[in-house]
């Protein structure tokens, strides 16, 4: 039977690993990731969990171990942050070209410089182009529920992608709140055992991670994809049995309170939670606006978003990174680059908040919200704008 | 892989441009990148093998009777082989010719 | 909702009570959230850590800056941080000091119940060492009830395994030695 306690966050993440009953975790520790990979090396030298857990020297070095073992069929764990998934980066492409169903949490921070150890999404939004499924966690509850279901996706044969879910470092990775955590026996219910449909067996010799000719490297592209875009409906219905089983229920896109809502806030991650309080306080003062957030950011749920946010007329994005030179934020960029082609599309406004640690608050979220008002009456000169900064 | 020649489309790779056949590179011929090919005099050929022993494509190949042929599907006429040889019995002759 | 700021020096155990008192919130079928304030930690220097407790679902991650309560395990700290920054209206401020509420309440000039008990005396007494968060916990449970003994004792139990009794010991001689004063 599930049972609810008072755990910190990054523990929870690591139960639901131990439950998903991994064979490798190789992983390198850093801030604010460490309270995860510390209590697996931990289940693991007590004898809870029957899995290798590989202590390597570098990020570099944790990326190429899960490739090398989940090539061999292993079901396979990492977790990291920042500069870490940074060092990983030219590894992280290759996993999905392999199509190996890896999983990793990304405890997200900012990236250096200045250096800063805290939250924002600048190191996950640098690698929007790996061709992994990744998710974005809201609380506690969401990041257990999202590992076993990120195991559950990334190695359903139609699948074979490997997945990334992303949890705010500190504001979720450090915070103790009540998690229903699952028993073993109702993981097993919802989390078969990996069967790979090829791997590296000297029994059965194949050749993986070959050189793709250029009459061949297009093709191999597209393949990867088209079965990411093909995954959302893997995605949708692992979510939908989880719900069956367990009685939460997951969609790609959340909406809150947009019923007859002018202006709609766009977010990712746990800063929903403080918006969702802002959104209530904001209705009860008879302001027309609601919430609109993404909980699948990779495959981009383009129809899901469009549909959650009809009838808007202004959409005021959050994004947690800066795009530096660009159009706009990442978030954004991706919702206007979705909208381009519709008729009558809302305007969209987008705000920066929460760099590098910077608390995002219900007075923050108000605020954006009456700049989204006025902008849409009169145009701002400005394609983003951050929220907070001391102009001085 | 079916298909060797590089025409495959995207949704006949098999997953993760996986190669299920072991030894499969040997259906990619490298022989015309050749612009010389060795010539072995087996007159002067004493057997010992180092010809063999130095071919970077594994293009010298050993036959019953215990001296060695050149592939040429595969031998890219570098000429090691010419070089190595301690009896001078390997000459690299112009494809031309 | 209730929200709680906890303020002591690194190695005092400020986190972990903080910790301690949204596990036995928990417990009790109630939210919680608890979190430090972010950051590398360091023995020595001042930390604060934050308890939110509700009875409905907690949906913010905000950090507390208009707390109920405030709870400072450290004397010393009173003269390096406005301790009573943002404290609620009508709101609670316990301290660990030898002196009594009334002094405290005119040293800190706020309008607050304060309640005092010496948590260093007590820690000293009974576990030998002066990490005094689980006394200061009896003085927070005797001023506010915010968690049940009961639950509390278990998540003491869970937390200090062979040396919870001696945490026991303080967390009740601080329960009957606490004296509040209304504001």
């Amino acid at each position: 039977m599930a049972k609810r306690v008072g755990m910190e966050v990054s523990i929870a993440a690591s139960e639901a690993v131990k439950l998903a009953d991994v064979d490798v975790i190789a992983a390198y520790p850093i801030t604010p990731q460490t309270h995860i990979v510390e209590h697996l090396s931990e289940v693991v030298a007590d004898g809870e969990l029957d899995a290798a857990f590989v202590p390597v020297e570098s990020e570099h070095s944790a990326m190429s171990c899960c490739l090398g073992s989940s090539a061999a069929g292993a079901r396979t764990f990492t977790a990291t942050s920042s500069q870490g998934l940074a060092l990983m980066h030219e590894i992280l492409f290759i996993a999905p070209a392999m199509r190996l169903p890896i999983v990793m949490v990304v405890a997200n921070r900012a990236l250096s410089g200045p250096i800063s150890i805290w939250n924002d999404h600048s190191d996950i939004m640098a690698e929007q182009d790996i061709a992994w499924i990744q998710t974005f966690a809201e609380n506690g509850q969401e990041v257990f529920d999202l590992v076993l279901h990120a195991f559950r996706v990334a190695e359903d044969s139609k699948v074979l992608l490997p997945v990334i879910v992303n949890l705010d470092g500190f504001t979720l990775s450090h915070v103790i709140e009540p998690i229903e955590i699952l028993d073993k026996a109702e993981v097993d219910k919802y989390l078969p055992p990996y069967k790979p449909k090829v791997r590296l067996d000297p029994r059965k010799p194949v050749s993986m991670g070959l050189v793709g000719i250029p009459e061949i490297y297009t093709e191999a592209k597209k393949a990867t994809d088209e079965v990411l875009i093909n995954s959302k409906k893997i995605v949708l219905k692992a979510w939908k049995e989880f719900g069956d089983l367990f009685g939460r229920y997951y969609n790609p896109v959340e909406s809150y309170k947009t019923e007859g809502a002018e202006v709609i806030l766009i977010t990712m991650g746990s800063i929903s939670e403080t918006a969702m309080t802002a959104i209530d306080k904001m209705r009860e003062k008879g302001l027309p606006v609601g919430l609109v957030r993404f909980r699948l950011w990779k495959p981009f749920p383009a129809p899901e978003f469009k549909k959650a946010i009809a009838g808007a007329q202004t959409l005021a994005v959050v994004d947690r990174a800066l795009s530096p030179g660009g159009a706009c934020g990442p978030v954004a960029e991706e919702i206007k680059a979705a909208l381009y082609a519709e008729r009558g599309r809302p305007k969209v406004f987008n705000f920066i908040a929460g760099l590098g640690g910077r608390d995002v608050t219900v007075e923050n979220f108000e605020e954006i919200v009456s700049k989204a008002f006025a902008y849409a009456k009169k145009r701002p000169k400005q394609f983003y704008e951050m929220i907070g900064v001391r102009e001085i | 892989m079916a298909k060797i020649d590089a025409v495959m489309g995207w949704k006949e790779l098999d997953l993760g441009c996986v190669i299920r056949q072991p030894g499969s590179s040997r259906a990619f011929k490298t022989g015309d990148w050749r612009s010389q090919r060795p010539v072995v005099d087996r007159d002067k050929c004493i057997k010992c093998g180092l010809c063999w022993v130095y071919c970077p494509d594994l293009a010298m190949v050993p036959a019953e009777d215990g001296y060695y042929a050149v592939s040429l599907d595969y031998c890219k006429g570098c000429g090691i082989c010419a070089k190595e040889c301690p009896k001078d019995a390997i000459t690299m002759v112009l494809e031309e010719d | 909702m209730i929200e709680i700021r906890i303020h002591g020096r690194g190695g005092q155990g400020a986190v972990t009570s903080a910790e301690l008192v949204a596990i036995a919130a928990i417990d009790d079928g109630k939210y919680a959230q608890a979190f430090p304030s972010f950051g590398p930690e360091r023995r020595g220097a001042p930390v604060a850590a934050f308890i939110r407790v509700s009875d409905k679902p907690i949906r913010t991650r905000e950090k507390v800056y208009v707390p109920n309560v405030v709870m400072v395990l450290d004397p010393s700290i009173l003269k390096i941080v406005n301790v009573a920054a943002g404290l609620k209206e009508g709101g609670t401020v316990i301290i660990n000091t030898s002196k009594t509420p009334e002094e405290m309440a005119r040293l800190l000039n706020v309008k607050a119940k304060i309640a005092t008990v010496d948590a260093t005396k007590i820690a000293m007494e009974s576990m030998g060492v002066p990490i005094t968060n689980t006394s200061m916990l009896g003085a927070l449970v005797k001023a506010t009830g915010i968690v049940s003994n009961d639950a509390l004792g278990k998540a003491i139990d869970k937390r200090f395994g062979r040396i919870a009794e001696k945490n026991k010991t303080a967390f009740n001689r601080a329960m009957t030695e606490t004296i509040i004063r209304e504001s």
